[in-house]
């Protein structure tokens, strides 16, 4: 059975279509994660989710039931908000009983379930303060213990973490994480950081512009991403997009960068991809590759030799973080980055030895934007 | 430096004294006369010092004072418009809190237009509603009645109210009134133990405004009461009228001055709140 079954739903503000038939289903226990920037639309569906907004066509199954037409309070889900909005004159403790209060749960009960949340966020200290009285990282606290005083189907959260400084974000993230494999609850959670998106999920639905892009477990969101919208907004720094044709010659297929050009770069395209590309063959397409399969020249890719390609490029700027560097730089006419080990030296404006790993290389149609292999 | 005393800021501040001096006489002329004896006024004329102070100008404008033949002085017109305009305040402002609370909260079809047509309400002159009211007051046997005034001024007030409250809870977020949704909470309860508990700024300046209104109003009061159902302003006009003999400008004065005195006292205790509950904003 699955906890959440979104069928062909679709929502309209006006004039303005914001959900565009979205189809979506997850079963017990999983941690779904709506990412994607700004207006695309998440809100929306996670208020649909809860109620707090009406469909304009297609379902929304909760547990196996249609809940179309049933109430926010009696769809059996707990959801936190990005604002938090704890109720300012009550203190944390009403705050967290005051949904048990509106639905008659006796008292004892309400007290042991306000003693194991507050146990388990350690906010015992702070029952009897007000919101105001609080940090941010403690409001956030408390509208996760909301929430968590049920044992809902489904728990809701619209950008829970947004409002917090980026050392508590992290911590947080982490704290969430380790809560639902503890609690084993079905989760949909709203970001539009992919950071988020990529460590928290057990899947992933990118959405754009009203429309999910792609659903999948993390590890294919971003080693197959299926358009180049997801290529690009997962990832930091993003997957390098760049135009390339496909050539075939004895050995297999290959991408040209720069096709014609006196630097042109020759990228054989592994046998697995090879047959879907096939069709493509003698034609431009969007080539797409990670920065970190772009590394220094004596860096290896996988047991076969054949997928670490060297490469000889300008480098156009350089970025040490610490941990790594990204590199800038210009290969067949266009710009890629890399990210090498901290240790190397590039000097800028001079030509450098890399190695680039050819295995998950992504081809994308330019028409249509949609993955090819 | 901009405060330095030049020759145009002494002019100006001449001014600004002399009108607000022009614009206190006719209190300082009622103060001095409520503690001057009928002779003395009699004497020289309304304008003048006082030569004793005579506070027994109070005690009869209070108590004993002869008002359309019943000669027990303001205090039962006092006490009818206290039994005025307590109910009306505390109802019109209930509803008003109500009212806003649903126009700035819950969004339905058509509540701009609702909004729009209760605050026109604010606009409409007495005068024009006065035919309409002796109909309704008739009708529900309500005239002559201190239930009656209250009910025309729960009605008008409504508007003042309803603007008031709808325009402070506007800012509280949407996402509380999502939080409580889900947390099971109706219409009622969201009002009772959330929006309510955030009003007290709002609902200070809305008593004061309400009170002090309808505690000064006084063409409903004269026209739809008469006799001992009268509210202190009415009165204070029948006691100018039975003034038959020889003036008593000492008691009259005397009488303004209490009846003037709750609303003053409300001005002294609650002005700061209305200046801050205007300002305030729901939730910080
Ligand atoms: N109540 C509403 N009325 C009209 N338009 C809305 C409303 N809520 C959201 N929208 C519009 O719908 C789009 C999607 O909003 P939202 O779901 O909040 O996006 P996200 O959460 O992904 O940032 C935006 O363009 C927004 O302006
Ligand atoms: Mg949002």
């Amino acid at each position: 059975m699955s906890a959440l079954r979104i069928a062909r739903l679709r929502k309209r503000f006006g004039a303005q279509e914001v959900l565009k038939g979205i189809d979506l289903e997850i079963g017990s226990g999983e941690f779904l994660v709506l990412v994607g920037p700004s207006g695309c639309g998440k809100s929306t569906l996670l208020n649909v989710i809860a109620g707090l907004e009406k469909a304009g066509e297609g379902t929304v199954e909760i547990g196996g039931r249609v809940v179309n037409d049933v109430a926010p309070k009696d769809r059996d889900i707990a959801m936190v908000f990005q604002s938090y909005a704890l109720y300012p004159t009550m203190t944390v403790r009403q705050n967290i009983t005051f949904g048990m209060e509106c639905r008659r749960v006796p008292r004892p009960q309400q007290e042991e379930a306000l003693a194991r949340v507050a146990r388990l966020l350690q906010i015992e200290a702070l029952l009897n303060r007000k919101p105001s009285q609080l940090s941010g990282g403690q409001r956030q606290r408390v509208a996760m213990g909301r929430a968590l005083v049920r044992d809902p189907m489904l728990f809701l959260f619209d950008e829970p973490l947004s409002n917090l400084d980026a050392k508590l974000r992290v911590e947080m993230r982490m704290e969430i994480k380790q809560l639902h494999r503890r609690i084993g609850a079905t989760m949909v959670y709203v970001t539009h950081d992919q950071i988020e998106a990529m460590t928290m999920a057990t899947r992933i639905a990118v959405m754009h512009q009203g429309e999910v892009q792609q659903f999948a477990d993390p590890e294919t969101i971003y080693n197959r991403p299926a358009t180049l919208f997801v290529a690009r907004f997962m990832g930091a720094p993003p997957m390098n997009t760049v135009a390339a044709r496909l050539t075939g010659g004895a050995e297999g297929l290959a991408a040209i960068i720069g096709a014609g050009r006196p630097d042109e770069i020759r990228l054989p395209v592994p046998e697995e991809l090879a047959a879907r590309a096939g069709p493509f063959r003698d034609r431009e397409v969007v080539l797409g590759i990670r920065p970190e399969c772009i590394a220094e020249a004596d860096r290896r890719f996988g047991a076969d030799a054949r997928h670490s390609v060297p490469i000889e490029a300008p480098v156009e700027m350089t970025e040490p973080t610490g941990a790594e560097t990204i590199v800038l730089m210009r290969l067949g006419g266009e710009a890629l980055l890399g990210r090498v080990s901290p240790d190397i030296r590039l000097p800028v404006g001079a030509p450098a030895r890399f190695a680039l790993d050819t295995r998950k290389l992504c081809l994308f149609d330019p028409a249509t934007e949609r993955l090819i292999a | 430096m901009a405060d330095r005393l030049t020759p145009a800021r002494v002019l100006i501040y001449a001014l600004l004294a002399g009108f607000a001096a022009f614009y206190l006489v006719p209190l300082l002329v009622v103060v001095l006369n409520s503690v001057r004896t009928a002779e003395d006024i009699g004497a020289t004329s309304v304008v003048g010092l006082p030569r004793e102070l005579a506070f027994g100008n109070f005690e009869r404008a209070w108590g004993s004072y002869c008002i359309a033949r019943r000669c027990e002085g303001i205090s039962p017109y006092m006490w009818n418009s206290f039994l005025m305009v307590v109910p009306a305040t505390i109802i019109s402002t209930l509803l008003g809190a109500l009212n806003g609370y649903s126009l700035a909260l819950w969004r339905f079809r058509g509540d701009n237009w609702v909004f729009g047509i209760i605050t026109l309400g604010v606009f409409l002159p007495e005068q024009m509603k006065l035919v309409p009211w002796t109909l309704v007051l008739r009708d529900l046997g309500l005239t002559n009645t201190i239930a009656g005034l209250v009910l025309i001024h729960v009605v008008q007030g409504i508007s003042f109210t309803t603007l008031f409250c709808r325009n402070y809870y506007t800012a509280i977020p949407q996402e509380l009134l999502k939080a409580a949704k889900i947390d099971g909470a109706g219409f009622f309860r969201i009002f009772w133990r959330i929006v309510l508990p955030l009003s007290p700024p709002i609902l200070i300046v809305t008593v004061i405004w309400q009170f002090t209104h309808i505690w000064n109003e006084f063409l409903y009061g004269v026209t739809f009461t008469s006799g001992a159902q009268q509210p202190v302003t009415a009165a204070l006009i029948a006691l100018s009228v039975s003034v038959s003999e020889a003036p008593q400008y000492g008691v009259q004065s005397a009488a303004v001055l209490i009846a003037a005195l709750p609303t003053l006292l409300v001005y002294l205790f609650g002005g700061k709140y209305f200046v801050r509950g205007l300002t305030a904003g729901a939730v910080k």
